[in-house]
């Protein structure tokens, strides 16, 4: 544990010195690549300016905004396909087809639909999260036991009953796994709105940044984006260890 | 209730719990019927305690089934307390072979002995913690409640799975070779652990097995199933003393005798039906 705790903060180190020094050593055409103590510095002051932690707030809001629809519709459209078992193979093919559709390929609906308003950047979060979300508990609910479903239902359970003790249980696990998922796609699709289509958030400001000749501001903005979606992976992570200690890819080792 | 041992209720004497009957059960798959059971009746008196027995592959699990209100049978009838059967009936429980899928991980051992109880009408709070802490009691677990049922071994597993069945008081308990995947030590305390359940509860008890040895040792009754498609092939009185003993019963002269009748019925049924195959 503490060896692992070390060699990463060691590789960290070591990216961040080879982006500082790099830079300085070769520098790219144009100067496209300043070196990291630059873009921090840039970043300093733009933090203290108001419209930043707007931004921030405006991307937070799409990105939020779009997976939390995703997931319950996901949720809900996904337990009921995946217990029924001719929903599943009426709506399979349908799934495979629409779900490899890139989201950013929605993005002239989107634009046509909101302009470029934040609903742009919610439904192209939202359509790219949807499926991780949907496919997963598709999957989740369809690996319910028999055995536990019968057990249940000699004992009397009706089908609400067994949807919560017995289905959501099962299909916890899976579902959060496409919540994981889904998060990190949802970010990368509000930012990529932002930047696309021009919608509100750090993705505009990047844009703005970049076009603007700020390029140092331009790679701090993208930081900030990294460092989002770290701290996203990283919450739901907990959430998940958390939730899921009976299961068995949680649970210790047991003297049987 | 009849505590002290069944009535012999061959002839219909005593109240009936469970009546099957002309029951057929045919799976139409794709390109091939297998005709599972062809034709089954017989009955269980209130408070009796029946073992089915038949060779691997006679459709028991098929018949458990039917019974449990799990599967329509293609024709005939079972009726629990006279009234037909198109669900699971109210009342009954199940032990099923599989402890380790019909228990739920997600729930410690109490709250998985809880959960039944909590959809049953009529128990309060108060009863439920009453009820599950007796009957973890009964199956000597009571200091496990709190631990998962993943962290126990698989006897212990099968005692929480009765300890749950215990919990719910049914009226019909049913049990489909419930002991078929644990260690034999363990297969004859549990064995033990059923006959004192079921002498001072007074439920009536199916119990679903293809062991010979285990159909005489534990049974007031044995039914004899033939090999798919299945009929019944006997229907077995266990005249053996009320109080059973691992080892002075199994070595009892009778216990011997019933053992050999059955297994021959068994061998019959399975010889027979290469006859008439061969015809």
């Amino acid at each position: 544990m503490r060896t692992n705790l070390l060699l990463g903060t060691a590789g960290v180190l070591g990216t961040a010195a080879a982006f500082e020094v790099g830079p300085r050593v070769l520098p790219l055409p144009g100067g496209a690549l300043p070196p990291l103590s630059e873009i921090l510095s840039a970043l300093g002051d733009e933090v203290r300016d108001g419209a930043f932690w707007q931004a921030l707030l405006d991307t937070l809001q799409q990105w939020a905004l779009g997976l939390v629809l995703a997931v319950v519709a996901g949720i809900v459209v996904g337990a009921v396909i995946g217990s029924v078992r001719w929903l599943r193979r009426l709506t399979a093919s349908t799934i495979e087809f629409l779900r490899p559709i890139p989201s950013v390929a929605l993005v002239p609906l989107a634009v046509l639909l909101f302009g470029t308003q934040l609903r742009s950047a919610v439904l192209l979060a939202f359509y790219a999260a949807f499926w991780q979300v949907l496919v997963q508990t598709v999957r989740g609910a369809a690996d319910v036991d028999p055995v536990a479903e019968d057990t249940a239902r000699c004992y009397g359970l009706g089908p609400l009953a067994r949807a919560r003790h017995v289905l959501w249980p099962t299909s916890l696990p899976y579902v959060v796994t496409g919540v994981r998922l889904a998060a990190s796609v949802a970010l990368i699709l509000a930012v990529t709105a932002e930047l696309v289509i021009g919608s509100p958030g750090l993705g505009r400001e990047i844009s703005a940044a970049q076009s603007g000749g700020a390029t140092a501001l331009a790679y701090g903005l993208i930081l900030v984006t990294g460092l989002l979606g770290l701290l996203v992976n990283v919450g739901v992570r907990a959430v998940e260890r958390r939730q899921l200690a009976w299961h068995v890819s949680v649970r210790g080792e047991v003297a049987a | 209730m009849l505590v002290d041992g069944p009535l012999p209720v061959a002839g219909g004497t005593a109240e009936r719990m469970l009546d099957v009957r002309a029951l057929r059960k045919v799976y139409a798959g794709k390109d091939r019927r297998v005709e599972a059971l062809r034709d089954l009746t017989f009955s269980v008196g209130r408070g009796e305690l029946v073992c089915i027995v038949g060779p691997s592959g006679c459709g028991k699990t098929t018949l458990l089934r039917c019974l449990a209100g799990l599967l329509a049978p293609t024709s005939g009838d079972v009726r629990v307390e006279g009234r037909p059967v198109s669900g699971p009936p109210p009342g009954m429980a199940v032990v099923l072979q599989e402890y380790g899928r019909s228990l739920l991980p997600w729930m410690s051992v109490a709250r998985n002995v809880e959960l039944p109880l909590r959809h049953k009408r009529g128990i309060d709070r108060k009863r439920r913690a009453q009820l599950v802490a007796g009957s973890l009691d009964a199956v000597g677990l009571a200091d496990v409640g709190n631990a998962y049922p993943w962290q126990l071994s698989g006897g212990m597993q099968q005692r929480v799975a009765i300890a749950r069945a215990l919990a719910y008081e049914p009226q019909l308990l049913l049990m489909d070779e419930p002991f078929a995947a644990v260690d034999a030590q363990t297969r004859a305390d549990l064995e033990d652990l059923i006959r004192s359940i079921w002498h001072r509860t007074g439920v009536t008890v199916l119990f679903v097995t293809h062991d010979i040895d285990e159909a005489v040792y534990l049974g007031g009754r044995v039914i004899v199933l033939s090999s798919s498609p299945t009929v019944v092939q006997d229907d077995v009185v266990i005249d053996l003393p009320d109080e059973r003993d691992q080892i002075e019963t199994r070595s009892l002269g009778r216990f011997v005798e019933l053992r050999r009748h059955i297994y021959a019925e068994i061998r019959a049924a399975k010889i027979g039906r290469r006859q008439g195959a061969g015809d």
